[in-house]
C-alpha cells in the first residue's frame, strides 16, 4: 500500500488559485488511507466551492496509476475536463504523474504527500515496511526488513543506540532489530545473525531500473 | 589586492591561465602523485585533483591536494556530491581549508554505475549548485547549511564549477551557468572542447548575457592519444562532441598520437581567440607527460 497524507487545505487552495479545477481520487491506496477516496474528494469539492473555487467535475479512478483505465473512465468527463484549468489529484505521486502524462496541457496539482510503502496496521495507523530496494532480504531477518525499518538501514545490526526495544531516533519507534532477534530466537536460528552480511547491491534498486516490460511469451 | 589563491590572482590580472588535471592513484602510494606533480610543475597555474573520477575509487582529492601543497604546487580540490552528504562535505571543506587548500571545484559527480563499484548507493544529498551555495555561505556568512554559525575561522576559498556547452538540451546550458554563478561560482572549467564552432556559439550566448564578466571561464582541452580514444570520446562519453572531420583526421593519421597533439594545439589556438575565454583547462587522460610540450608549443609558458 502506498501511504499518503492529504496536504494542508490552505496549501491546496493556494496551489489551485481561483481557476476551475477538476478533482481526481483513487479507488485503491488513497481510498484506504482516507486521503483520496470518494468521501475525501466530495468533502474537498465542497470546501473548495465554499471558497468560491469552481469545481468542474470529479472522478475516482480505478486506480489512478492505471493509464489505460484512466483513459477509459475519463472519456465520460471530457466536457468537465475541458472547463478545468487545473487537475487536483488526490492519489499518490505516481497517480498524479500518470494524470500529468495524460493531460500535458493542464496544470497538475498534487493534493497529497506520498510517504512510504507500508501496511495499514489498524484504522488510521500505517507502518513503513519496504523501500523497494529491488532485492528482498527479509528471509534472513525473520520476515522483517531492516533496510526499510532501521533508520541506518543496518544489515549487521543492531546499533548501540537502541534501548528497551526502542529506537534511538524516537521512542515512538520500535527497534526493528529487537524484533528480528526475538523472532529468530523463537525459531532457534538466532546464530545466523553472526554471519557478516556483505554490502548490499544497490544497483538492483529502483533507481537503476525505472522500466520493466514483462516477457509474456514464455 | 589580496587574492585567496594563485589561480584567482592569474585570472583577476587577466593572464591567459592554464590549469591541468592530476588524477590521484588507485593506491595509498604518495610517490605516484608526486611524480606527476614534479613532471607538471611550472606548466600550469593550478592543478585539479579529481575526486574519485568516473566513480572509480582513488586516493581522496583532499589528501592528493595536500600532497601537492607539500610540493608547493597549487591544488584545485574537486568535490563531488556522490559519496558524501552535506555533513561530510562541509566537514571536508573545513579540513581542506585548514590544511591550505584555497580552490574548490564543486561537481555533482558521475553516477556510481559508471565506476568500479556499480553496486554502491549514491549519496546525492545535495547537487553541485547547492554545494556551491553551501560553501559560499560558510565563507561569506559564516554559517553552515543548517543555519548554525561557524565558531571561528571561515573557509577562505576560490570557488569553481564545471560547465558543459555540449550537454543536452543545448539551450538551457547558459541558464545553468548563470545559476552556478548565482550560487557562488567564481571560475568555470568547461567540458573538453573538440567542436570549437559549437563552443563559440555557446560563448557568444554567454558573452551576450554578460556572464563572461561575472565568472572566469577556462575551456577544457583533452588531447586525443589514439583512434580508440577518439572513438570513445565521439561515441561513448556522454556530453562530448567530436566532429566528423576531427574523427576522420584521427582515423586516417599515420601517427594518431601526433595528429591528436596537433588537433589539441589547433584547438588551443582557436580557443585563445574566442571572446570571454580566460584560460584553458587541460585534462590529459593517461597522457599527463604531454602537458609540458603542449603548454610550451601553445606559447603559454609564462610561468617557468
Amino acid at each position: 500500500m502506498i501511504i499518503t497524507k492529504q496536504k494542508n487545505f490552505d496549501d491546496i487552495l493556494s496551489s489551485i488559485g481561483s481557476k476551475p479545477v477538476f478533482l481526481v481520487g483513487c479507488s485503491q491506496c488513497a481510498t484506504l488511507c482516507r486521503t483520496g477516496g470518494k468521501d475525501e474528494v466530495v468533502a474537498l469539492k465542497q470546501a473548495l466551492e465554499a471558497k468560491n473555487v469552481p469545481v468542474s467535475g470529479w472522478i475516482i479512478l480505478e486506480p489512478a496509476c492505471h493509464q489505460m483505465n484512466d483513459k477509459r473512465l475519463l472519456k465520460d468527463h471530457k466536457e468537465d475536463l475541458k472547463k478545468a484549468k487545473k487537475i487536483l489529484v488526490l492519489a499518490c505521486g505516481n497517480g498524479a504523474q500518470t494524470l500529468a502524462g495524460l493531460f500535458p496541457e493542464k496544470e497538475i496539482v498534487a493534493g497529497t504527500d506520498t510517504l512510504f510503502l507500508g501496511e495499514i496496521s489498524h484504522i488510521n495507523e500505517f507502518n513503513k515496511r519496504c523501500i523497494l530496494c529491488g532485492e528482498c532480504l527479509i528471509d534472513l531477518y525473520g520476515g522483517r526488513c531492516p533496510i526499510a525499518q532501521c533508520p541506518k538501514s543496518m544489515l549487521n545490526g543492531p546499533c548501540g543506540g537502541a534501548s528497551h526495544g526502542k529506537c534511538e531516533i524516537t521512542q515512538q519507534l520500535d527497534c526493528v532489530w529487537a524484533h528480528i532477534i526475538q523472532e529468530l530466537k523463537k525459531r532457534g536460528t538466532v546464530q545466523t545473525l553472526s554471519t557478516i552480511q556483505a554490502p548490499k547491491d544497490w544497483s538492483k534498486a529502483c533507481e537503476m531500473n525505472r522500466r520493466i516490460i514483462r516477457d509474456v511469451s514464455k | 589586492m589580496t587574492y585567496r589563491s594563485n589561480l584567482e590572482k592569474c585570472l583577476s590580472e587577466g593572464r591567459f591561465t592554464v590549469t591541468a588535471e592530476i588524477g590521484p592513484p588507485k593506491s595509498a602510494d604518495p610517490l605516484k602523485i608526486r611524480d606527476k606533480a614534479i613532471l607538471l610543475e611550472g606548466y600550469a597555474d593550478a592543478f585539479n585533483v579529481t575526486d574519485n573520477q568516473t566513480a572509480v575509487v582513488r586516493m581522496s582529492s583532499l589528501a592528493g591536494s595536500v600532497i601537492l601543497l607539500q610540493l608547493e604546487l597549487e591544488p584545485i580540490m574537486q568535490m563531488t556530491c556522490r559519496d558524501r552528504n552535506r555533513i561530510g562535505l562541509q566537514s571536508d571543506v573545513l579540513g581542506a581549508t585548514a590544511l591550505g587548500v584555497r580552490n574548490i571545484l564543486c561537481l555533482t559527480g558521475d553516477h556510481q554505475s559508471f565506476g568500479n563499484h556499480p553496486n554502491a548507493k549514491g549519496v546525492f544529498d545535495v547537487d553541485s549548485i547547492q554545494l556551491l551555495q553551501i560553501i559560499k555561505n560558510m565563507r561569506d556568512q559564516g554559517i553552515f547549511q543548517s543555519g548554525d554559525p561557524l565558531l571561528g575561522g571561515r573557509p577562505c576559498v576560490f570557488l569553481g564549477a564545471a560547465a558543459n556547452p555540449y550537454a543536452d538540451p543545448f539551450e538551457i546550458q547558459v541558464d545553468r551557468l548563470r545559476k552556478k554563478i548565482d550560487a557562488g561560482a567564481e571560475f568555470v572549467q568547461t567540458q573538453s572542447v573538440y567542436n570549437t564552432e559549437k563552443f563559440s556559439v555557446w560563448m557568444d550566448d554567454v558573452c551576450s548575457q554578460g556572464l563572461d564578466k561575472k565568472v572566469h571561464i577556462l575551456a577544457g582541452v583533452t588531447p586525443l592519444k589514439s583512434v580508440k580514444m577518439a572513438e570513445r570520446m565521439k561515441f561513448h562519453v556522454p556530453g562530448t562532441d567530436v566532429p566528423d572531420t576531427l574523427y576522420e583526421r584521427m582515423r586516417t593519421a599515420a601517427d594518431p598520437a601526433k595528429e591528436g597533439y596537433r588537433i589539441a594545439l589547433q584547438t588551443i589556438q582557436e580557443l585563445k581567440t574566442i571572446k570571454g575565454i580566460h584560460g584553458i583547462h587541460i585534462t590529459a587522460l593517461f597522457w599527463e607527460e604531454i602537458i609540458p610540450s603542449l603548454v610550451t608549443d601553445s606559447g603559454l609558458l609564462l610561468r617557468k
